[in-house]
């Protein structure tokens, strides 16, 4: 078992010696990376991460992933499962994936970080050193922003359903039991949150079963932004032609509060009274992160190094995924979070060769949405790194919306996932 | 070559290398990743799921598919809008990987 002292010794590793090495010319193959990697998080962006640590070291680096949930719940795609179109079973998928690739799954709770001693303390299963970390714990929520939903008999009522698993299937439940007639008002924080399309797609979704099953019952959309923050064409034209009179979309309506009992949204000139309310709190990076000590912009968001996903003020660990401050034009989106894994993995690797992580890291996203349970739209964009600004940019005449709502691209969402899901965990 | 260089030094010589794809052994690697997530790792797509195959295609074949997306010769639904963001030279690199693949 390695620790980071028998790193530092094998190795001879500074960051700085590190890269001098690289400059030197002994890089390419000379030198292997060994250590030890601990990933917290073990969702689109952990997992990727985990994986391709061992896959691309040839398993010589040690990699354990901490995990909360006994296995890994797909965010895409469960707008189809709250609108009856598929189980949770369809979109859980087991670590035993991972663990072929020999990576150490534990299943516990991080309670602390120490990244001058580069330890990170669990609930139950004591203490674990690292050389490097991996943070990727996705989101948490700013119960404060809503403070009628503090307590937890509170949020078992009034669901979010934008982390994936027991909410989702509550939130089935309540849809189901809400009479014909009664109304499903869904509150979307102000951007940056994540999954940008994803509320949009929820609506849309959610109209779908009430126009088949309930056609009396209506969707109202409460955003807190000015206008549909993605794919906005698209929605609003499915909307027009499918939806007609189902669906109502109120922008600048922003939750100051919730009654619970009452099923109320609070804004600022209004109430609006619900019979299934469902509310997407505001929310920033997971508590690992922001009790790290990594720079968090806004108080919400990671800051990073793009080249290698390390928090700029924080040596040794990697923030991916949701929790970074995105870069321009970045959403907080699943395949994101892989993409950010595969760099960050890459990055790692050479760090714990003594080399320089890669100057040109590259980054794809496509976003799917169903806009019913036989059409999809996406939006697609391609990162790349610009030295000058530090940061990952759009490369100029890349990217796009679909031309129009199609059959074709929901077999190609379908087959996105499966692949994605393999990718991350098999 | 084992002197000691400053930090403000080896910032220069990082600056003045700039990215040279040839120098990153990985890059091939690093890039043919991002196909990964609709295609599969490596390529290699997950059976049944309605996603092509890239482990393993001609290199040649991988290439010229990439032009007729970027070109708009052949029809897409996403992939013409996601060639046009790679070069020649990184195409070549991800179609050699991808086209190595066992």
């Amino acid at each position: 078992m390695f620790n980071r002292r028998d790193f530092l010794k094998t190795a001879g590793a500074t960051g700085l010696s590190a890269s001098v090495a690289t400059l030197a010319g002994c890089a390419a193959g000379g030198s292997k990376a060994t250590g030890h990697v601990v990933v917290v998080g073990g969702g689109y962006g952990g997992a990727t991460a985990a994986k391709y640590l061992r896959m691309w070291s040839n398993g010589s680096v040690q990699v354990t992933l901490i995990e909360r949930n006994t296995e890994f719940t797909s965010c895409p795609i469960s707008n189809l499962v709250i609108a009856g179109e598929k189980t949770l079973a369809d979109i859980t998928v087991s670590y035993e994936g991972l663990k072929k690739w020999g990576v150490r799954v534990i299943h516990d709770d991080v309670v602390g970080i120490d990244t001058a001693k580069r330890s990170i303390r669990l609930a139950k299963q004591g203490e674990l050193t690292y050389d490097r970390a991996v943070l990727s714990p996705g989101i948490e929520f700013l119960w404060d922003q809503v403070p009628g939903l503090k307590s937890a008999e509170a949020q078992a009522k009034i669901l979010h359903a934008w982390k994936a698993g027991p909410q989702t299937v509550a939130l089935r439940k309540q849809l189901e039991d809400m009479k014909d007639g009664g109304v499903y008002a869904l509150s979307i924080p102000k951007a940056p949150y994540r999954c940008p399309p994803g509320p949009y797609e929820r609506a849309s979704m959610i109209a779908h079963y009430f126009k088949a099953k309930k056609p009396k019952s209506k969707v109202l959309v409460l955003d807190a932004n000015a206008d549909i923050t993605s794919k906005k064409g698209l929605f609003v034209k499915a909307w027009d032609d499918l939806y007609k009179g189902i669906i109502e979309y109120r922008p600048n309506s922003e939750l100051r509060d919730v009654d619970v009992a009452s099923r109320t949204a609070i804004l600022e000139f209004d109430k609006v009274k619900a019979d299934v309310l469902n509310v997407v709190p505001p929310h920033r990076a997971g508590s690992v992160v922001t009790q790290s000590g990594a720079k968090l912009a806004n108080n919400r968001w990671a800051e990073v190094d793009w080249l290698s996903l390390e928090s700029v003020n924080v040596k040794g660990i990697h923030i991916l995924g949701d929790s970074t401050l995105s870069a321009p034009l970045m959403p907080k989106s699943g395949f994101m979070a892989n993409q950010h894994g595969k760099v960050a993995a890459a990055a790692i690797l050479n760090l714990l060769a003594g080399e320089a992580p890669s100057l040109e890291p590259m980054m794809t996203n496509t976003c799917y949405s169903f806009v019913d349970a036989k059409h999809v739209i996406h939006v697609a964009s391609v990162h790349r790194y610009d030295a000058e600004k530090k940061t990952m940019v759009t490369v100029p005449g890349s990217g796009g919306v679909s031309a129009e709502r199609s059959a074709l691209e929901a077999s190609y969402a379908v087959g996105w996932a499966k692949n994605i899901w393999a990718d991350m965990l098999t | 070559m084992k002197r000691f260089i400053t930090a403000a030094s080896l910032a220069a010589l990082v600056l003045a290398a700039g990215p040279v794809a040839a120098d990153d052994p990985n890059l091939a690697r690093n890039l043919a990743a991002n196909c990964a997530n609709c295609h599969g790792t490596n390529g290699k797509a997950v059976a049944g799921a309605g996603m092509a195959t890239l482990a393993g295609q001609p290199k040649e074949g991988l290439i010229q598919r990439m032009n007729e997306f970027r070109s708009g010769a052949r029809p897409a639904t996403v992939m013409h809008q996601i060639a046009k963001a790679y070069t020649d030279a990184q195409i070549d690199l991800v179609a050699g990987y991808l086209a190595a693949q066992k």
